[in-house]
Parts: structure tokens; C-alpha cells; sequence
């Protein structure tokens, strides 16, 4: 894969406070909104903070830069944590996140991208993004200029039989400039992902259809950057980074419960969730691991 | 009409090298031609349209003009939602084609009869929807579409209406007039046009003489001429391949009743809410069905019928 022309336009790293302050948005988005799917931000936040806070190479003042990468958010009910990404990142005032979910806003329960700069594509069904990301990377990569498509994808969206149309179109293709990141929380709606439609062994699935696979702690902010720094993991193949994560992680109380997939925060546990991250952020500053 | 589609979009994909033809595993012997001049721009995304409209959709999103290609159902119904969330939604140039429309595939099976395919593309916003008539027209048509771009949705029949070329009538949008006529009013799409034309001849001996138009651009419906059409005939016969259910039928009712038009009698030919079990060629599934011209003929006397008495 070539490297991007232009110049690649990041933030600072400090990607860790950056994860704090996503999830600090994304109890509060889900609390004022009433809206589901907490658990489901929470868990790839780390995740995403990395990719906003280091690895997209991405530019707030001009949203449609053409050498950017695409970024991809297929489980788009988690689409709290990229408004909030986007607006950290600069693209939007972080005061606009208050209007998730209300009457006549633009940021909707499931990720759109009209009207709301930075939003490569709107998802909401399970098992598109990875499909459009295959088709993005396949037309950019013919153009040559080096941008990457990463499609993060959640475990229990991998039941829907598209993904696999795509994973196989994208190994066959040879498609090194498509990532896909799994959010392997191990919860889907009803019930684990062991229990509904077992996926393992599931990283063995990735490599039989011709991907370059990794399987990391999602939440370690150190594994994920070096990760993400070396894709394409293997020439010639698309990447998958497997990324074991705790849905609800962060807030101890929704840790591992399928119950925060549906439940909003409201009353004692907003409070109890916002005064959990707030004492992680002094912790962060405290170790000197960043400034949340 | 297929082949003649596919010679023109051979001929664009040589001035556009933007274009890039998809395929769901579809046309041997009917793509060779395509994929051998531009392999660039051909791709077999195997047998998975929800991935090739996905696909499609993504490469549309960085610049391409994509098309993809398949028998009716499975380029429309099996990858719905990719059409109506990735392309539709994303407002993305992406034509999906679609080979076979109605009974095209008559000895196939109700799994290759497209016959609720355009109400249900026509409920899409932002898509255009498209039956030619004739493969002159499709070609026609094609150019007009390609200058125009996606999301577009192209239905394509084996048979055809049998009409001389006449390039310069066809306006995507417009309803053609094909036949001249003020007893009644005949409206088709695709290809059963030449059922229509048929079924007028024969009204003709009987002195009644109908106007038959073409409604190749079932979306964006030229409401004008429909309603300018309706006005001066009164009574109304809509013939499609198609379920009588929100195809052309149901959009020429959607039209007459907004805009007031004068209705004396109005009638719709096509398939009557009902999965056909047997099989048979395009012409004897028609008539089977209760589409061709002997049929066309007789709904079209009784609605005559019918308009004389409010009349």
C-alpha cells in the first residue's frame, strides 16, 4: 500500500483521556436522550479514541480533504461515541452533542451523515458498513493516492450473513488498505455472543477467508496504537483487529451486563457514572498518563 | 434489449472510465464482449448481491459510476435495504440493473419473475425508475441516464414492443405518445406496449379508437402528460408486467386523482395480486395472466363500457 500524499493531520496522542472524555459525552448524551446502547459506546471507546486521537488520518477543517481516511462506524448504534469523537476532534462544537436524540436533530440514535460534518457514512442496519468499506477501498485504492478504509463492526453484527459476502470479497480482492476492528464485547442483545450464535473460533474464520488477523485487549491504549500503526498488518491482505473489550467498560455497575445495552442512564446512576469517570480522569493526571 | 443495453454501456465505459460494471455471477456470453474491453471496469462480485450493491454503493461514494447487473429479483428484492440505506439514502450514482422484467423468464419460475419490482423501487426516494420498451429505447435511454446519474433503477425486458427507432422522441421523463387516438387511453410500461399497440388494432375495427402512450420513466412521472392524456380520453386502461399493485397502474391513479383529472372509466391490466405457480413463455404466461392483447382489448371495451354510461 502507498503512503498518503499531503500532509497527515493529527492530534496530539493522548488518546487516553481523550477515551475518558467519549465516555463522559456518551453517559450523558444517553441519559439527556433517554437513548439506548450505552453499553455498546462505552466499550469501544478506547477503540475509537485511538483511531480519532491518533491513527485517522483526518482533517476538521476540511471534512471532505480527498486524501482522508474513511472511517466507518457499521455498528451504528453506537453512534454517540463518534459524534462525540468527531466533535473532540474538532469537526463540531462539543456543545451540539446535547442535541442527540431530540426532537427535529440531526444526530440521530443510529450514526447519519447529513448535516453532520466528518460522518463518512450512515448506518443503523447491521452489516452494511463493511460491504461499502470494501467498495470505498477498492475504488481509492484504484485511484492510488493511499487512503485507508476502517470499519469497526460489533461482534454480534457478525451473525449478519452480508459481512461475510464482504469479507470474503475483500480477501479475494487482496484489499490491504481496508481494517476492519472488531468490537468483540461478547454481549449482543438478548444474551452473550456464546450463547446466541457462537462466532469462535472466530479469528480462525478471519484467516480462512484470506485477512491478516490480530486479536489485542481493546482497551489497551498502547497495543492499539502500535496495532494500528502497523497496518496493513500482512501485504497483500486486509486487516482484521480483533479487539476484546468489556461492554459497558468504565463504569463499573454497567460492566458486562446486557442490561446496558437497552437501559439509558437516569437519576443516581448517571451521577454514580459521571463521578466514576471524573475520579478515572484525576487517576489519568494523577499517573501522569494524560490530562482528562 | 439486454445485448443493446450492454453495446451501449460498452460504448460509455469507453468515454467514462469513471464507469464500472458489476455483476452478481450474471451474463455468460452477455458480458464477455464488456469485460474483455474493460477489464478495469468490470468486476464478478459472485453470487452476493447484498455485497455487490454495498459495493457498488461504496465505489460510487469515491467517484465511480456503477452499475450493477442481474435477473430482476436479485438485483432488487435479495439486496433491498443495500439499495435503500447505501445507495438511496447516500444519494449514490449506483444503476441498478436488472435483467428480465415480468415473465421474461416465464419457464424459470415465480423466483425469476420480477413482477412487484417497480412499486417497490418506486417507493425509494431519490431513485429514478425506468421500463423501456423497445432496445432502441433502452439505449436511448441509457445515455440519458448516464448524463443524468443514480440512483437509478433499470428494468429490462427479453421482449420487445416493436416500435421503429425514433431516438429523438424519447425524453427521459416524458411520456411518448405512440398512437393517436381519443376514445380511450392506453398506458403502458416496458415492453407489453406491443401487447397495447395489438389490443388497439383490434378496437380499431370496432371503431374505437385509442391513444396509447409509453411510460418508459415510471419515477419521475411525467404528471403533465398523464393528466393531459387522461383529460382528453376519459377512460383510462394502465397495462404493466407487473402486479396491478403501486406499479403504473397505481401511480396513474395517484396522478389522476391529485390533479382532478376527469376519469370516466379506469381499468388496470397486469398480474392480479397473485404468485403464478405454472410456467410457460413470456407471450403464454400473458395470456394466461390476463395481459395480452385480447385481454388488454376486453378490459378496455368494458371500460369504454363503463365511461359511455357516466358519460
Amino acid at each position: 500500500m502507498q503512503a498518503a500524499e499531503g500532509t497527515a493531520v493529527r492530534n496530539a496522542p493522548d488518546t487516553r483521556g481523550l477515551a475518558l472524555r467519549l465516555r463522559s459525552h456518551v453517559v450523558r448524551m444517553t441519559h439527556k436522550g433517554g437513548s439506548s446502547h450505552v453499553g455498546s459506546a462505552l466499550s469501544m471507546a478506547d477503540m475509537i479514541a485511538v483511531l480519532y486521537g491518533r491513527t485517522l488520518r483526518v482533517d476538521p477543517k476540511d471534512p471532505k480533504w480527498p486524501l482522508r481516511d474513511r472511517f466507518i462506524l457499521s455498528k451504528g448504534h453506537a453512534g454517540a461515541c463518534i459524534y462525540a469523537a468527531l466533535a473532540e476532534r474538532g469537526f463540531f462544537p462539543v456543545e451540539q452533542l446535547d442535541q442527540h436524540y431530540q426532537n427535529g436533530s440531526i444526530f440521530s440514535g443510529h450514526v447519519s451523515h447529513k448535516g453532520v460534518p466528518g460522518v463518512e457514512f450512515s448506518t443503523g442496519s447491521l452489516g452494511h458498513g463493511l460491504g461499502v468499506g470494501a467498495g470505498m477501498a477498492m475504488q481509492l485504492r484504484r485511484q492510488g493516492h493511499g487512503q485507508r478504509v476502517f470499519v469497526v463492526l460489533s461482534d454480534g453484527e457478525c451473525d449478519e450473513g452480508s459481512n461475510w459476502e464482504a469479507i470474503l470479497f475483500a480477501g479475494h480482492h487482496k484489499l490491504d488498505n481496508l481494517v476492519a476492528l472488531i468490537d468483540y464485547n461478547k454481549i449482543q442483545s438478548l444474551a452473550s455472543v456464546a450463547e446466541t450464535l457462537a462466532l469462535e473460533p472466530f479469528a480462525d474464520k478471519w484467516r480462512a477467508f484470506g485477512w491478516a488477523v490480530r486479536q489485542i485487549d481493546g482497551h489497551d491504549h498502547d497495543l492499539l496504537s502500535t496495532t494500528l500503526d502497523a497496518v496493513p498488518l500482512e501485504a497483500g491482505k486486509p486487516t482484521v483487529i480483533i479487539c476484546d473489550t468489556i461492554k459497558g467498560k468504565g463504569v463499573s455497575f454497567m460492566e458486562h451486563a446486557v442490561l446496558w445495552h437497552y437501559r439509558s442512564p437516569q437519576g443516581e446512576e448517571f451521577d454514580r457514572a459521571q463521578a466514576e469517570l471524573a475520579k478515572a480522569g484525576e487517576d489519568l493526571v494523577t499517573k501522569g498518563l494524560g490530562d482528562a | 434489449m439486454r445485448d443493446a443495453f450492454i453495446a451501449t454501456l460498452t460504448d460509455l465505459a469507453k468515454e467514462d472510465p469513471r464507469i464500472v460494471l458489476i455483476t452478481g455471477d450474471l451474463g455468460f456470453g452477455v458480458l464477455t464482449s464488456f469485460a474483455a474491453n474493460h477489464a478495469d471496469q468490470f468486476i464478478n462480485a459472485g453470487v452476493a448481491e447484498q455485497n455487490m450493491t454495498a459495493l457498488a454503493a461504496g465505489m460510487a461514494l469515491e467517484g465511480a459510476r456503477a452499475y450493477t447487473y442481474s435477473i430482476a429479483n436479485f438485483t432488487t428484492l435479495r439486496c433491498l435495504e443495500q439499495i435503500r440505506n447505501d445507495v438511496c439514502y447516500h444519494d449514490a450514482d449506483v444503476t441498478v440493473v436488472s435483467v428480465g422484467g415480468g415473465f421474461s423468464y416465464g419457464q424459470l419460475g415465480m423466483s425469476h419473475f420480477a413482477t412487484e419490482d417497480l412499486a417497490i423501487l418506486r417507493a425509494l426516494p431519490n431513485m429514478t425508475v425506468v421500463a423501456p420498451s423497445d432496445p432502441w429505447q433502452a439505449q436511448e435511454l441509457a445515455r440519458q441516464l448516464h448524463a443524468r446519474g443514480g440512483p437509478v433503477y433499470l428494468r429490462l425486458d427479453k421482449d420487445k414492443a416493436g416500435l421503429p427507432a425514433a431516438p429523438e422522441d424519447v425524453v427521459l421523463g416524458q411520456v411518448r405518445e405512440v398512437r393517436q387516438g381519443s376514445d380511450l387511453v392506453i398506458l403502458a410500461t416496458g415492453a407489453i406496449l406491443g401487447e397495447a399497440l395489438a389490443a388497439a388494432e383490434t378496437l380499431s375495427g370496432e371503431g374505437l379508437e385509442a391513444r396509447v402512450i409509453d411510460v418508459h420513466t415510471l419515477k419521475p412521472l411525467d404528471a403533465e402528460g398523464i393528466v393531459a392524456a387522461v383529460t382528453a380520453c376519459g377512460v383510462v386502461v394502465t397495462v404493466e408486467e407487473h402486479n396491478i399493485l403501486g406499479g403504473l397502474g397505481g401511480a396513474v391513479a395517484e396522478v389522476c386523482m391529485e390533479h382532478g383529472a376527469r376519469v370516466d372509466a379506469f381499468r388496470r391490466v397486469g398480474l392480479d395480486d397473485c404468485y403464478p405457480s405454472i410456467v410457460g413463455d413470456q407471450k403464454y404466461l400473458r395470456r394466461a395472466y390476463g395481459m395480452d392483447a385480447e385481454a388488454i382489448a376486453g378490459k378496455c371495451r368494458d371500460a369504454v363500457a363503463q365511461g359511455r354510461k357516466r358519460k
